[in-house]
């Protein structure tokens, strides 16, 4: 029982800690909470979906087209949050918060929203098929130990929703001047840690060079499989020993995200300073 | 709004140079290739011998009737293989050495180690 909590814990704190993270930095977008839960849903149906269809996914593109659909998904989540947080800079929070007033903000919020509906859908979907899989096959075996087994993973959903719901409730507590400093950080992070996965499943599918395997190994000063390696894998990425190619990939994930970022910033003073000074 | 398409546009064009820089300093062709048989929850075989500094194309057959994830810290690999089917992965070039694997799923009788030498 404790073996498949642990198993399914890995898969849902990933998603949990993604959705904790995007729900505070959404907070003030009226109404993102629907979308939120609309995606969940979505993500779930979805990673039944997938997992449904695990053989023919994987045996698409001469067998790597598991690799390749999870670098997909990885990429466009990395797209959607880098243009939350480019819209974050180009919006301002306090327009964000007035989206309700605003004739066109109104239209930005709604599709703000839906760009996070896709990002928390798609986390869903990623790791949600991999615990239904296995879980299916707990099941499909049957025999003795399977209501130990199948609570075991409830254990294991239950535990993940919790920390991502403790990383939500943290971020709350931030007192506001720092809130969306510290959220438009915590995204980027994701953001770059999803690109270093998703680099990594090109690797594993040979359509990209590892480029130094690994870069680095810092496994015995802090291993993926501790409780911080875990968390601080789902955070910011943390790989202990990545390929040299994950390095690059999350660089420049986090590079351009953070140049737009500066980018979409420095234009918003632009027109709040022709605003005031030029009627 | 335009104006962050055309943002976006332009990082994909970059990522997308990038990556067909890339492209031609990949092999496709692997040097060799092997194969681990999942039955019972057990790999077959448990210590799988491999030539040091190649590229391996490895074929996981999973021969039982549930899932498993084939995963190694070691060769920082990770696959789901579903019930009675045949799945690939590369691995190497490995420098000489150890590499543990593991199914996520049985992880008490499904084990192995890949030596490379």
């Amino acid at each position: 029982m404790f073996g498949s909590a642990v198993i399914v814990f890995r898969e849902v704190l990933e998603a949990a800690i993604l959705i904790g993270i995007v729900a505070a930095a959404t907070r003030s977008i009226p109404g993102r909470s629907r979308w939120l839960v609309a995606g969940l849903l979505a993500g779930l149906a979805g990673a039944s979906l997938v997992a449904i269809f695990t053989d023919a996914i994987g045996s698409l593109a001469s067998g790597i087209g598991q690799e390749l659909f999870n670098a997909i998904v990885l990429g466009v989540a990395v797209l959607m949050l880098a243009w939350h947080n480019i819209w974050m800079s180009s919006h301002g929070a306090e327009l964000a918060a007035n989206a309700r007033t605003v004739g066109s903000a109104i239209r930005d919020g709604r599709r703000e929203c839906s760009v996070l509906m896709v990002v928390v859908g798609l986390a869903v979907l990623r790791e949600g098929s991999e615990s239904v899989l296995f879980l299916y096959g707990i099941l499909a075996s049957g025999g003795t130990g399977v209501s130990a087994m199948l609570s075991g993973g409830l254990i294991g959903v239950l535990s993940g929703v919790l920390v991502g719901y403790a990383i939500y409730a943290g971020l709350l507590r931030i007192p506001m001047q720092w809130f969306f400093t510290a959220t438009g950080i915590l995204v980027l992070l994701l953001a770059a840690g999803m690109a270093s996965q998703a680099a990594r499943c090109l690797i594993q599918a040979d359509l990209l060079p590892s480029l130094a395997s690994p870069l680095w190994d810092i496994s015995d000063t802090l291993s993926e499989s501790s409780v911080i390696g875990m968390l601080l894998h789902s955070l910011i990425g943390y790989d202990s020993h990545p390929a040299g190619m994950q390095m690059v990939f999350y660089a420049i994930a986090f590079g351009t995200t953070a140049a737009g970022m500066k980018w979409a910033g420095r234009r918003n003073q632009k027109q709040i300073y022709k605003k005031e000074f030029k009627p | 709004m335009k104006r962050l398409g055309t943002k976006l546009a332009s990082k994909l064009c970059l990522a997308g140079t990038v990556l067909c820089w890339l492209i031609p300093f990949t092999a496709r062709a692997a040097d060799a290739d092997y194969t681990l048989v999942i039955q019972d929850h057990r790999f077959q075989p448990a210590e799988l011998s491999v030539p040091a500094d190649k590229k391996i194309k490895l074929t996981i057959d999973n021969r039982d009737a549930t899932p498993e994830e084939f995963e190694s810290h070691a060769l920082n690999r990770e696959k789901l293989i579903a019930a009675k089917t045949s799945s690939t992965i590369f691995i190497g070039p490995l420098r000489p050495g150890r590499y543990p694997f593991y199914g996520e799923f049985n992880e008490k009788t499904a084990v192995g180690v890949i030596v490379a030498q």
